[in-house]
């Protein structure tokens, strides 16, 4: 009789276990809680997105420490006793990396007209392209509004934001509001931004897994590009050719909100000098306009200002900081979320899985099965989210697939749920809304979701 | 066969769990409360002694302001190194959002580094355009001033603190080889002047000294026998949560700021003044300080500056009961790493150019570095997650 009853209970159990099967099958793949794979780490506290990748070799996590301690670091004015870190400016955003990628997190638009404390910028330029192919910087201004600048030099100028709601429903009748940013220089310094200007803001991203993104064969770009739509599924996906300026050539752009950066190298020299104002090898001139003349006279920190050593190992930090293992995978929720995810072909552009190649600066990182939830390709995401600024071959309405890894820890790390390229959306579901052109497919099959499904959604998000 | 097999295992398993009964060792909270109060009044006495020795400094600021002789410019120098030795020892009280450096804490204002120095005096080859030079655009200097300047453009930590008062004590360090800052006592001499408006180089002195002892007023009263946060740290439903905040302040001084951020990083790029006590090279100092910090923590035990000793039941006292190997290793790590900072010498910015340097100062870092991992495994026992890299 026990033996009886022993054998049902089981069979029950396999019964139950049936009846689940196909869908767990579709949704639950072994090892996809490992989202940067090797590069995985289960730290889900505010420091989730400041470790080093688990498997570096050699001492490379002591390369990271250095590395670390730099990107934290404030720059300080020329001349000073520290000469390691003075030049600063003499126009900047900011005196550290890590004030903007606080954490190594996602930064946020201004709170507030008084909040002094915006971790995002604004690009600038006017019609035309440079002799690169880039865009072609504003007279005035240049490439980036820096509204902090050392004493003695005046600040650029400011960007002010208000935000319109604009209201929407779903299809169950749920309302909705999004807010519609509109941006406005203000007390500019250097006279007015030259006519035709144009702005292009954009907060800072997180920093996880950039070496593993810089590992991706170019071939496996090029194979998920569809720049023609050949296969008629209204999403096209193509690759940002950049400059890159130490090869002097051309190059597959993969970083940066346009896919504007073709290495983390260039990248990272980049940021220093727009952003801090610190010449590199890379970019060894200053950033000031003919008419900035206290901005030309102002001493340098050395020339270039960052020491080679140094610009390597943050360049290394960058690239090597782990991404965060997912939470609730497993979940049912989570499970719903990710077919209702992959059902709406959201999957189309942020992938799901790929396949990492060789890239010689990150040796560790090669052949890994990694879940970054994008393409790095640049699409079409229609009126409403477009900046109106081409960058290379970028146009004004196309945006890189960011990566997904990571987005639902922002709330720990960098206690705001801010998303997008200037942070409009309050959330993920916001986030989701303002998605056009070729994801407005995506979107439409949202808004057509029962309120269940888009919480499923977007816990799915979340687990990310 | 089987079932005797079965009652072996069993005996064992019984003998295992009768052995593990008997032998477990435990702390109790009364255990952890000697431990949690003995800190606390180590962490008063050493802010006290950090503000007390800084009232010192503000003494010898004001002579030197009144009477701007390089006798007076020496003395205020001594007062400067003798108010570090305090606050270096304080500094592993640090790192688990304790009054120093929760949200509102003032550790960036106090301790700041790099500092701006072209950003509040001159300095060779800067312009006219810093805080003391520039009187047009900062009429007023007054600790206010200096505090909002701190905070313009939102991060920075630049212009106040004790390096601050360093920098306008000693000067710009411009020396190639050994050496630190050469400022003249005429720099604060309204008659003679040199280095220009010395009368406002002397406010910003006096207001920069005033500011730091606001903030260490600050942190002695949150700490004293019935301030408020001493209140919430020795309560009794606290005990674990400070205790972990206790070793986690111990394994991030020592892993991730001492070895990593303020050694290793040095050492690593060999970088003249990559250090923090530039001005006056007294960084091999803030290291001993720092490290002898966690040494008093962990032994529950701090010396006075004026030679008395505060001590009781140190995390040593908890940590002997629970493993007494785990203990003694680090204990020994704690006494060796203090013996391997004692060893490094000054300055501090020559010691990592040459190759017996190198080899003290990678002894140590080495030391504090496994020192921080000991520290996450005396966590673990009391049962906390700690990455002394973390910081």
């Amino acid at each position: 009789m026990r033996l009886l009853q022993y054998f049902l209970f089981v069979s029950c159990l396999s019964l139950l276990a049936c009846g689940e099967d196909d869908d767990i099958n579709i949704a639950l793949e072994e090892g996809e809680e490992f989202s940067g794979g090797d590069v995985t780490v289960s730290d889900v506290s505010v420091n989730a997105f400041g470790n080093p990748a688990p498997n570096l070799e050699g001492d490379r996590d002591l390369q990271f420490v250095v590395g670390n301690s730099f990107f934290n670091r404030n720059w300080v004015t020329s001349p000073s006793s520290t000469e390691d870190l003075d030049g600063l400016g003499p126009l900047f955003n900011a005196r550290s990396c890590s004030s903007c990628h606080f954490k190594d997190g996602r930064g946020r638009p201004r709170l507030s007209p008084d909040d002094k404390d915006p971790s995002m910028l604004y690009r600038l330029s006017i019609p035309g392209t440079s002799a690169h192919g880039g865009p072609l910087a504003d007279p005035n201004y240049g490439g980036q509004l820096n509204p902090l600048s050392i004493l003695g030099v005046p600040a650029e100028g400011d960007m002010e934001v208000t935000y319109q709601e604009v209201t929407g429903s779903y299809a169950d009748g749920t309302t909705y509001s999004l807010r519609k940013p509109t941006y406005t220089f203000t007390n500019g310094s250097y006279g007015s931004l030259a006519a035709g200007a144009m702005v292009s803001p954009r907060v800072a991203p997180h920093m996880v897994g950039l070496g593993l993104l810089a590992s991706i064969d170019e071939s496996t770009l090029m194979a998920m590009a569809d720049p023609d739509d050949v296969d008629g599924d209204g999403i096209s996906g193509r690759i940002n050719r950049v400059w890159d300026f130490e090869k002097e050539t051309q190059a597959i752009g993969r970083f940066g909100w346009k896919a504007n950066q073709p290495t983390l190298r260039q990248q990272t020299a980049g940021a220093f000098l727009g952003d801090i104002g610190i010449t590199s090898s890379v970019f060894p001139e200053q950033d000031c306009m003919d008419s900035q003349t206290a901005c030309k006279e102002s001493p340098e920190g050395g020339e270039p200002e960052l020491k080679e050593s140094i610009l390597e190992k943050v360049t290394l930090y960058s690239g090597t900081l782990a991404v965060p293992k997912r939470r609730d995978w497993k979940d049912d929720v989570v499970l719903q979320g990710k077919r209702l995810f992959l059902g709406a072909n959201c999957s189309a552009c942020h992938i799901p899985k790929v396949e990492t190649g060789y890239n010689a600066d990150f040796p560790e990182f090669a052949n890994q099965t990694i879940r970054p939830y994008t393409d790095l390709l640049i699409h079409d995401m229609g009126e409403g989210l477009a900046d109106n600024r081409p960058d290379y071959q970028a146009t004004g309405a196309e945006w890189r697939t960011p990566p997904l890894w990571g987005i639902g820890l922002f709330k720990i790390v960098n206690d705001h749920t801010f998303y997008l390229h200037d942070g409009r959306a309050r959330n993920l579901e916001e986030a989701i809304l303002w998605h056009g052109g070729e994801a407005e497919a995506a979107k439409q099959a949202f808004v057509q979701m029962e309120k269940q499904e888009r919480e499923a959604l977007i816990k799915f998000l979340e687990s990310l | 066969m089987k079932s005797k097999l079965l009652m072996v295992a069993l005996a064992a398993t019984v003998f295992f769990s009768c052995g593990d009964d008997d032998e477990s060792p435990s702390v109790s909270s009364t255990d952890k409360q000697d431990v949690v109060d003995n800190y606390a009044n180590i962490v008063y006495a050493t802010y006290s002694d950090a503000l007390s020795t800084a009232e010192d400094l503000s003494t010898a600021i004001d002579a030197l302001v009144a009477d701007p002789t390089e006798i007076n410019l020496e003395a205020a120098k001594t007062a400067w190194l003798e108010a570090r030795e305090p606050y270096g020892q304080s500094e592993v009280f640090r790192f688990y959002g304790g009054p120093i450096d929760d949200e509102d804490g003032p550790e960036g204002q106090l301790n700041a580094w790099p500092l701006d120095e072209a950003y509040i005096d001159y300095v060779n080859g800067g312009g006219t355009s810093s805080i003391i030079q520039d009187a047009a655009n900062f009429p007023t200097i007054n600790k206010e001033l200096i505090a909002s300047q701190n905070e313009a453009g939102s991060e920075t930590n630049i212009s106040s603190g004790y390096h601050a008062i360093e920098f306008l004590l000693w000067g710009q360090d411009l020396s190639d080889g050994p050496g630190g800052g050469e400022r003249p006592a005429t720099d604060y001499d309204v008659d003679n002047c040199t280095g220009d408006n010395c009368e406002r180089r002397g406010t910003y002195l006096k207001a920069a000294v005033d500011l730091l002892i606001d903030d260490l007023e600050y942190l002695v009263s949150e700490w004293a026998p019935n301030g408020a946060y001493r209140a919430t740290f020795t309560a009794s439903a606290n005990l674990d949560s400070s205790l972990e905040g206790m070793l986690a302040g111990m394994g991030k001084l020592s892993k991730g700021e001492l070895a990593g951020e303020r050694m290793f990083v040095a050492y690593d790029e060999k970088s003249k003044e990559d250090e923090h006590s530039c001005f006056s090279d007294n960084t091999h100092r803030d290291i001993v300080t720092n490290a002898q910090g966690i040494k008093n923590v962990y032994f529950g035990s701090y010396t006075r500056v004026d030679g008395t000793v505060v001590s009781g039941a140190g995390i040593n006292t908890l940590v002997a009961i629970l493993n007494t190997s785990l203990n003694s290793e680090l204990e020994t790590l704690l006494n060796s790493s203090v013996d391997a900072t004692e060893d490094i010498q000054a300055p501090f910015d020559q010691e990592f150019l040459n190759d017996a340097g190198r080899a003290r100062i990678e002894t140590a870092i080495d030391l504090l570095r496994q020192q921080g991992d000991k520290v996450a495994e005396v966590s673990a026992l009391f049962g906390f997650t700690l990455d002394p890299s973390d910081i």
